[in-house]
């Protein structure tokens, strides 16, 4: 890939249509061989742009979900603890206790770093970084930058390519600088009216036209009207999908429920003159 | 034009982004694939805040047209001794009645804890499979005692927001040095609040205090200015959403927007929140009574209202703040 210009259209052909300042984010991640931090309002696309990135690249994705307490041993490896006991009592009946010999691959569990770290390329998703702890983040900023993780035991197994690895965040509280420092930032916004009504027609085939660029339009209005929860493009997408099963041609307040989801956002709106 | 764009990370150091050397670096490589502006923006920018200020660097520094003076607020900068004998009396002194700069200083705030779902080692709890295994095979594979992990402590997000407006202004610099030293012991979300909610937690982070306290005065566009607590509490309701925080509003509730509005969005931030406590520098006044609009229409939707106004109250509720 030669130019953020190729890059977006191999997007698009994955199935996602990103805009100049995703594309060019991409491509220098990918050049730089930096991992991706994608911060933005829930429903902008982070998540997705990971998948069709792998999709683009044709490179398998490896996805880690951020919780809170999540440690080393559901991130990275952990021993197969039953397995290594029956090992040892094999060898206990042989009379050939060898301790080394437990600590080997075969006994150890990769868990997604490090599974991508042995597969790369590959696109490594840490998805929602921003709900594990700090602890965790310390231990990231670590792979991320060395490629490499060394178990005691073990070794070290180091990635031959590093994969391209893309970190979301909601930003439900503030990511070290440490880590920020190691990624290319991207903010990303909601897409502009013409450009969600383009995500809406590729996404959905057969939606009418007409019916897309006005599910645009209200969902745009309403992210104007700052409400407790302002929809996102997947909010958008599962409205034009309710009125396109119901042969509505026209948003209407019945079908709300798809993309407000707060009794209060659904007031507000149709207090407005955005649906009818 | 490495001198150009390493000039450039100059002025961007000005407006307040942290371009380290790592990032200058990164800046520069970046060039070599991408755009001028998008290389610097990927590389340079950590943060939403940071984009407004880096576009209007890139237009004043490429474009040619000078960047928008900031307003600058000097605060109050003296500080001033204070023997021992006297530090009981003063800490129950009015703090806009002198500086209190150095006792505020002393304080030692501690953060409030909440129970955490990362798993470390202890006596009792459930067990911990890896260590015990470790141990049984330390033996020979033999029959352990076995080890055991719980949920530990962690500290409680705490956020801060500190009315700067005209009818606090005797109080705003002893509040962000309040805001400072909590800044320097625990992880605390700094705002400022008034017409305009102001994110000062970066600045804070600055250990030395007169300079955090500069840097705080050119990032509040809105100081002394007048009050909108409803507006500005509702933009931080949509910009923070972090659950589970204690959050300390300071304010002497002279509100002149909305009382309705100031309402909803405290019951909105009580519901997201852990605790929220209001510290009205008025109440531990003799004689105050809450019957000011906006203080009226808040009062339902907080937790504790909390007097805010000398040192000695000062440390009462980072007391109460520990507990929460």
């Amino acid at each position: 890939m030669d130019s953020p210009e190729e890059l977006a259209s191999g997007l698009d052909r994955a199935g996602y249509l990103p805009d100049g300042g995703v594309a060019t984010a991409a491509f220098l991640a990918v050049r730089m061989g930096r991992p991706l931090f994608l911060e933005g309002e829930p429903g902008t696309g982070k998540t997705s742009l990971a998948l069709a990135l792998a999709k683009a690249m044709n490179v398998p994705l490896i996805r880690l979900q951020c919780h809170e307490g999540i440690d080393a041993t559901q991130a990275l490896y952990d021993w197969d603890y039953p397995r290594q006991l029956m090992h040892l009592r094999v060898l206990e009946t042989r009379g050939e206790v060898d301790e080394a010999s437990l600590y080997t691959r075969r006994f150890l569990l990769a868990r997604p770093l490090l599974q991508a770290l042995e597969n790369a390329p590959c696109v490594l998703l840490v998805d929602e970084i921003d709900r594990a702890d700090d602890e965790f983040e310390a231990f990231l900023l670590e792979v991320l930058s060395e490629n490499a993780v060394s178990i005691p035991e073990f070794g070290e197994i180091r990635a031959t390519t590093p994969p391209l690895t893309v970190l979301t965040s909601n930003r439900t509280r503030e990511v070290h600088d440490a880590l920020k420092r190691r990624c290319l930032y991207h903010w990303l916004e909601h897409p502009s009216l013409g450009r969600e009504v383009a995500i809406l027609r590729r996404t959905l085939p057969g939606l009418d036209e007409r019916l897309a660029v006005k599910v645009a339009e209200a969902v745009h209005r309403m992210r104007g009207l700052d409400l407790l929860k302002p929809p996102g493009v997947a909010e958008s997408l599962d409205w034009a999908r309710a009125l396109q099963a119901l042969g509505h041609t026209e948003p209407d307040a019945t079908t709300l429920g798809a993309v407000l989801k707060y009794r209060e956002d659904a007031d507000r709106v149709i207090g407005s003159t955005i649906v009818g | 034009m490495t001198e150009a764009c390493v000039g450039f990370t100059r002025v961007l150091r000005g407006a307040g982004l942290q371009c380290g050397p790592d990032r200058v670096q990164a800046f520069l490589a970046a060039t070599e694939h991408v755009d001028l502006y998008w290389a610097g923006r990927l590389t340079l920018c950590a943060d939403p805040d940071d984009l407004p200020r880096y576009d209007a660097a890139y237009r004043a520094y490429f474009g040619g047209t000078p960047p928008r003076p900031r307003t600058t607020v000097e605060l109050d900068s003296m500080t001033v001794g204070v023997a021992a004998s006297d530090v009981e009396v003063l800490k129950h002194k009015d703090i806009s009645e002198f500086n209190a700069a150095p006792l505020i200083a002393r304080l030692r705030p501690l953060p409030p804890r909440r129970r955490s779902r990362r798993l470390k080692k202890a006596r009792r709890g459930r067990m911990d499979l890896a260590r015990t295994v470790r141990a049984m095979i330390e033996v020979g594979g033999e029959i352990t005692r076995p080890r055991h992990r719980r949920r530990g402590t962690k500290a409680r997000r705490l956020v801060l927001l500190i009315d700067v407006s005209g009818s606090m202004a005797a109080y705003s610099d002893a509040l962000l040095r309040f805001a400072h030293v909590v800044a320097r012991a625990m992880p605390v979300e700094v705002r400022t609040v008034g017409t305009r909610l102001t994110r000062v937690t970066r600045q804070l982070r600055e250990r030395d205090q007169e300079r955090a306290l500069r840097a705080v005065g050119r990032a509040i566009p809105d100081y002394e200015g007048g009050t909108r607590l409803g507006d500005t509490i509702r933009r931080f309701n949509q910009q923070w959403r972090q659950r589970g925080a204690v959050v300390v509003l300071f304010s002497d509730g002279w509100e002149r927007g909305d009382p309705a509005l100031l309402a909803a969005e405290l019951a909105r931030l009580r519901r997201t929140s852990h605790r929220v406590l209001w510290a009205n520098p008025h109440a531990g006044k003799p004689g105050y009574r809450p019957v000011q609009r906006g203080v009226v229409a808040a009062l339902p939707h907080v937790d504790r209202m909390i007097a805010g106004h000398s040192v000695h109250a000062l440390e009462e509720l980072l007391e109460e703040v520990r507990r929460a």
